[in-house]
């Protein structure tokens, strides 16, 4: 298990050997996430991997995301500010029983571009090829960066926070053609439940 | 001499041995594999964009419907998720109850699992055997929860209601007279837990059965022996977790390793391969079949003689009680606003993660506040599963294939989410 008091060390031995690769780190939940920047991704994951006292030998997960509907106010806390995407990496050492998350902000908010880890982690293939297809996040030297989950001839990044959540085309046979076909979706957009976000302390009992 | 090329075959989607919706293009030099690339998410339902527009609770059954052979779990890490996030703690007996079906739900999986697999393989009554266990697991799910597979039972801060005393009983019929029905609701007279108990009594000797139609059985061996084999070092770079990881010999269980719930309170062995190939992974699930047995029998006995809360008193997270509800003001603001606008979870990102039947089950969570997820990424152990598909496959036989895509144990809920 890998308690708190571990995860300190390793974020001490971190802020050492990274050095000034490192831009900063956080410590909440007893998890442990770097922020590192975009060009030193490669060097910084093979030093992960390879060095004995990190061993991180598991990419557990990989995913971008998309930061340009967060708050303001939480976006300048976590150093966001004008970025809108990042890459998240989720590092798992099964030999030494450890993890941490590493996340990394991407440039160009317009073509949104960072290293591919597949050469340090190859489970990296197929999650990079995700973000790809999500978020249009492109992945520089990735073997084979195709869409993965969306449909053949799909256009848009479908999670990118202004696509909207019924999308753009719905599909039907159509009966004179006898084929099936795309058109313009054809149903309003709804909101059941309203984005309500408070704010702090509110309905804590006064006295 | 003649020109002899490589000619590319289309697999699925609509292929029984496909499980589901996998289509796979494969490249072959007579029968040889050469290379095999997944076409995936012809089932992708945008899983993670429909929570982020969902309050939290109304993506529980999202959950069920992620890996749909072991529903519970799949909710388990998303519930975990939200408790560590709102930092709220789970009563004990909810934790037991958590566990107990985690563990049936692993049955539940890998029953799935060997009924389909042997059917690939070629064996037919494997799947008949497996599901009528499976039959007698789904009365469990539906008398805790009502459904029989998209339980939605697990919930921030526990589980939605407690153990029911009784068990739902057949009814005579045509085909079943009342003598003949009075013998099959032999073991459903007493409680959720006497049935449960009396199944795992019964369970070991069905996993005997199993293993005399195919441990040692010449074809089942001859398909399975040296088939996809993949070394410890690269289990580990290919993202291998659960039975996968095992198999090819690296003890690697987050119930043992990174304990969650009870799990550390409780008795059971971690089964490993040695050899990496597919007959070793089968050997590793049928071992898991037993301490999966093991460790509900300690829940059982636990939950009989420790009875109490099942989900917490924080009423800003669970419900009130309905009859709380009706005569007390306050109950009753905290059972509207429940409903209609949902609680709020504090600013921040986690990631949970448990130990799902086929590896590694995560949850990647971050709040800005509101009352629905910012953003929710779903880690699916099928999906790195799946991935390694093409270097598995490399330079088997045609009909490995198939053997492969059983070993994995995919599932294409988890995988195209």
């Amino acid at each position: 298990m890998s308690t708190s008091n571990q995860q300190e060390i390793l974020a001490k031995t971190l802020h050492i050997v990274l050095a000034d690769k490192l831009v900063s780190s956080q410590f909440q939940h007893d998890e442990l996430t770097i922020i590192v920047h975009a060009q030193h991704i490669l060097s910084v994951g093979e030093l992960l991997r390879d060095n004995p006292e990190f061993a991180f030998d598991t990419l557990i997960d990989l995913c971008g995301i998309d930061y340009s509907a967060y708050g303001d106010s939480l976006s300048v806390r976590h150093g966001l500010r004008e970025r809108r995407f990042a890459v998240i990496y989720h590092l798992l050492s099964v030999s030494l029983n450890h993890r941490l998350r590493i996340r990394v902000l991407v440039e160009d908010n317009e073509f949104p571009a960072i290293d591919s880890v597949t050469e340090i982690w190859p489970v990296a293939n197929w999650f990079e090829r995700e973000a790809f297809d999500l978020y249009g996040i492109v992945f520089n030297n990735h073997p084979d960066l195709r869409r993965i989950l969306t449909d053949y001839g799909f256009i848009g990044n479908p999670f990118r926070k202004d696509f909207p959540l019924s999308g753009y085309v719905e599909m039907r046979y159509d009966d004179e053609q006898k084929r099936v076909i795309y058109q313009p979706v054809s149903i309003e957009p709804r909101e059941i439940t309203p984005h309500v976000i408070r704010e702090e302390h509110y309905g804590d009992s006064e006295f | 001499m003649a020109e002899i090329r490589n000619y590319t075959m289309n697999f699925g989607p609509q292929h029984p041995a496909a499980h589901g919706v996998l289509r796979l293009v494969l490249e072959l030099d007579g029968e040889v594999v050469r290379r095999a690339d997944p076409h995936i998410g012809l089932l992708h339902r945008a899983t993670e964009k429909l929570a982020e527009n969902k309050t939290y609770i109304q993506s529980v059954p999202y959950m069920d419907r992620l890996d749909y052979v072991s529903m519970m779990v799949n909710e388990h890490a998303y519930v975990m998720a939200i408790e560590k996030l709102l930092d709220i703690d789970v009563p004990l007996t909810a934790q037991y109850i958590r566990v107990m079906f985690d563990e049936i739900t692993r049955i539940l999986n890998h029953l799935l699992w060997i009924g389909a697999h042997a059917l690939d393989v070629g064996a037919m009554t494997m799947f008949l055997y497996a599901f009528r266990e499976r039959e007698d697991l789904m009365d469990c799910y539906e008398a805790v929860s009502g459904a029989r597979m998209h339980a939605a039972y697990y919930r921030p801060g526990g589980v939605y209601r407690d153990l029911p005393d009784t068990m739902p009983k057949y009814q005579s019929s045509k085909i079943h007279d009342e003598k003949k029905t009075r013998i099959r609701n032999a073991n459903r007279e007493g409680s959720l837990l006497d049935f449960i108990e009396d199944f795992t009594d019964r369970f070991p000797n069905y996993v005997d059965e199993y293993e005399t139609l195919l441990t040692d059985n010449r074809i089942w061996k001859q398909r399975l022996v040296d088939i996809g084999v993949v070394s410890p070092e690269r289990a580990k770079a290919l993202g291998f977790t659960g039975p996968m990881l095992r198999g090819s010999g690296v003890e690697w269980d987050l119930r043992k390793k990174q304990p969650y719930e009870v799990y550390d309170r409780l008795d059971f062995d971690i089964p490993i391969g040695v050899n990496g190939d597919c007959y070793d992974r089968y050997l590793v699930r049928i071992e898991e079949f037993r301490q999966s047995n093991r460790i509900i029998r300690q829940c059982v006995e636990w939950l009989r003689s420790n009875p109490g809360p099942v989900i917490t008193d924080n009423h800003k997270v669970a419900p009130p009680s309905r009859l709380d509800m009706k005569q007390n003001m306050e109950e009753m603001i905290h059972h509207f606003k429940l409903f209609t606008e949902g609680f709020h979870v504090p600013p921040g990102e986690t990631y949970a993660a448990v130990e799902h039947p086929k590896g590694e089950f995560g949850i990647y969570l971050v709040s800005n506040g509101a009352n629905k997820p910012y953003r929710l990424k779903i880690r699916a152990p099928g999906f790195a599963h799946l991935a390694a598909l093409d270097e598995m496959s490399r330079g088997h036989m045609i009909a490995d294939v198939v053997a492969i895509i059983g070993t994995q144990d995919i599932v294409f809920g988890e995988i195209d989410r």
